[in-house]
């Protein structure tokens, strides 16, 4: 459903006959969210006919709250990454705004649950703001300044902490319950992740800032000269990005209850992970939020059918960075396939 | 703009060298234990894993490629000596061995990149999970920890009675032959040939794939090289060793003034960004000064270090009348050759 996939997709089908059924084969492989359900689909019923106790409602909740987070933070990541930029502070952003929600409520009893929301959403969007200043004021790469927040924020949390803990006591039981209780049998959590999905998915598709990305991503210097204002939407990328960050640190308060300075630790390389895994190009200009949103999920049920499967829990790291090799490998093959077919048409029409 | 951009770079790596002085003043002038043979000791040892992976990912990072799977390699050498050590393997063999299986890590990378073209960004963030994940499969979370004494002093030990550590030594002669390398061979030239446009190096009859290559093995072995020395120095080999390692050697690099687009760098520059991160770590450490202001003191320098280059090139811009937009020259470069 990404936007460049889609066209390079119908300009490839040649108009020959014959070889319809692998075209057809070949636009499947390349919508990168069939594959990755059809992937896991293979994987939930392989895992299912082993061990029935794989489809139950208990485990299906414990995969579900385990992914909603890291999919959260894919969410974000991939209106970075499409832009061709890349947002490693996620991970410490998290951190830093999950103790700044524990604090509030530990400091203040009695404020209102809503308000730490908003204001552990602000504190990742004035976060993400900073990130996005430095990139496109500063015209410095990403990876480079966002390294460097990475190490900032996660350093001011500790400073923070001062090796302090935040328990569940601390917070009342009316916002604990956001990360334990369910609406009509679904867990809240994944249900806040699946409505930002869907916000975010809308609007990259059909928001003409949205589309931008894409545009920027895919060749910044046109974008340039077609008049788009890729400094203004690379910045709000980013404050898209911290502000989901900020959101996923208050999720992470409530699921968990306890925060230490070290919440969210590494955080980042998972989550581009799992960008890259649902298909994002990791030099932007093509994918989809809910390719991203996908992989995490695939990440998330690969871990959980381990342990039913009973294969050593230390395989499923090992396990994950082959997929992801995998899946980057593929992706190249294929669209190394699409162009050899469109340099063989334009060859045929010529002559 | 040769001559500007080497201004600019000099400034950059002078400017290093003058925060490496003023720290070590201020180290001084704080504590009377700081300017110590012991200190130095401990300073030194404790950036040793970092000095050491720096060395090829200055080489990487020059020809505009990354690789982050080095901590990765490091704890995978780590994990596979103790396994062997476990299996009763001599020494002599596994170091070898480790080697070895640290150049094939690095032939999986160099020929996901080379070979299919894929971003080195993100395959070595695939094999940076990967070789993690082997590193627990071969060791799971034990800790091997009985190493004989003399190897282990190899790691922990200082050199012929100075205050010099011995992976110490190690580094200062990876550093010169490295550095040699970089500016004073036809090898090295290429490097900066490739970084600065890669498709112009194609054309003039460079083996671009091949030489990418060979650095990504060079890299990973050398990360299981910091492997070995890791286990020696803590006396313990453990799959988790050296977990998040990478992000300080591309600090390190980078602060040394290293241009992330590749094409610009010295290697000089990265070793006074060592001795910098060092010089502020003991510092803060001796004056009890928590480890948390050391992450924030390395993360506001490496953003300076990108920052200062870019802000003088927007001055000089506006001053100009905007007459040409600084970019990197990796770009520019593309686009004239097509």
């Amino acid at each position: 459903m990404s936007v460049p996939n889609a066209t390079a997709a119908s300009t490839v089908a040649p108009p020959s006959t014959g070889r319809e059924r692998r075209n057809v084969l070949d636009t499947l492989l390349r919508v990168r969210e069939l594959s990755l359900v059809g992937v896991l689909a293979i994987l939930v019923i392989g895992t299912t006919l082993y061990n029935d106790r794989f489809l139950n409602s208990q485990n299906l909740r414990d995969i579900s709250l385990n992914v909603a987070i890291v999919a959260m933070l894919a969410v974000g990541q991939t209106v970075v990454v499409v832009s061709r930029n890349i947002d490693l502070s996620v991970g410490s952003i998290l951190g830093f705004t999950a103790l700044a929600v524990g604090t509030l409520f530990s400091d203040h009893p009695g404020i209102s649950i809503p308000l730490v929301i908003v204001l552990g959403i602000a504190i990742g969007a004035g976060f993400g703001a900073i990130n996005g200043a430095l990139v496109s004021l500063g015209r410095v790469p990403s990876l480079v300044v966002t390294i460097g927040t990475l190490y900032i924020i996660r350093g001011a949390d500790f400073q923070w902490a001062k090796g302090r803990q935040i328990n569940a006591a601390d917070m009342p039981d009316g916002f604990l319950s956001i990360g334990s209780s369910s609406i009509l049998g679904i867990p809240i959590l994944p249900l806040v992740t699946v409505v930002v999905m869907l916000i975010a998915g809308y609007a990259m598709r059909s928001y003409r800032s949205g589309r931008e990305l894409y545009a920027i991503g895919s060749n910044p210097e046109a974008a340039t000269l077609a008049g788009i204002r890729v400094g203004r939407r690379v910045f709000w990328a980013f404050v898209a990005s911290g502000a989901l960050a900020g959101l996923a640190g208050v999720l992470y308060a409530a699921r968990f209850g306890t925060i230490d300075a070290a919440a969210g630790t590494g955080f980042e390389l998972q989550v581009v992970a799992a960008v890259v895994v649902g298909g994002v190009a990791i030099f932007g200009g093509s994918g989809s939020v809910y390719g991203a949103v996908l992989g995490a999920l695939l990440l998330g049920t690969i871990a959980s059918a381990l342990t039913i499967l009973k294969i050593d829990p230390f395989w499923n790291q090992a396990i994950n960075g082959a997929l992801l090799l995998g899946a980057i490998a593929a992706d190249r093959l294929l669209s190394l396939r699409v162009e050899h077919a469109l340099r063989r048409r334009s060859v045929r029409r010529a002559g | 703009m040769p001559a500007e951009l080497r201004q600019r770079l000099g400034r950059w790596e002078t400017l290093t060298v003058v925060l490496l002085v003023a720290t070590i003043i201020a180290g001084a002038s704080s504590s009377p234990d700081f300017l110590t043979g012991g200190n130095f000791n401990s300073m030194l040892s404790d950036v040793t894993e970092i000095a050491l992976i720096a060395l090829p990912m200055t080489y990487i990072i020059i020809t505009g490629e990354i690789d982050l799977s080095v901590a990765s390699v490091l704890g995978l050498s780590s994990a596979l000596m103790g396994s062997l050590w476990n299996h009763g393997w001599p020494m002599e063999l596994i170091i070898p061995a480790v080697l070895v299986a640290g150049a094939v890590a690095g032939l999986v990378n160099g020929l996901l990149v080379t070979r299919l073209g894929l971003p080195s960004l993100a395959v070595t963030i695939g094999t940076l999970t990967l070789y993690r994940g082997l590193a627990f499969v071969i060791l799971g979370d034990q800790a091997v920890a009985d190493f004989p004494e003399n190897y282990t002093n190899l790691g922990f030990g200082s050199f012929a009675g100075t205050q010099i550590p011995n992976p110490m030594v190690l580094f200062a002669v990876l550093a010169v032959i490295f550095g040699f390398v970089l500016h004073f061979t036809s090898f090295g030239r290429s490097l900066y040939a490739i970084g600065a446009n890669e498709e112009a190096s194609f054309f003039a009859g460079l083996r671009v794939k091949r030489i990418k290559l060979s650095l990504f093995v060079l890299s990973s072995m050398i990360a299981a090289l910091a492997g070995v020395v890791f286990a020696f120095r803590f006396g313990s080999a453990r799959a988790d060793n050296g977990t998040g390692l990478e992000l300080s050697v591309v600090a390190v690099v980078l602060l040394g003034g290293v241009s992330i687009f590749g094409g610009r760098g010295t290697l000089w520059g990265v070793i006074v960004a060592i001795l910098l991160l060092a010089a502020i770590r003991s510092a803060l450490t001796i004056n009890d000064v928590a480890d948390e202001v050391l992450t924030i003191v390395t993360g506001s320098l490496l953003l300076l270090s990108v920052l200062g280059p870019s802000a003088a090139a927007r001055l000089r811009e506006l001053r100009h009348g905007g007459a040409e937009p600084a970019r990197p020259p990796v770009e520019s470069g593309a686009g004239a050759a097509h």
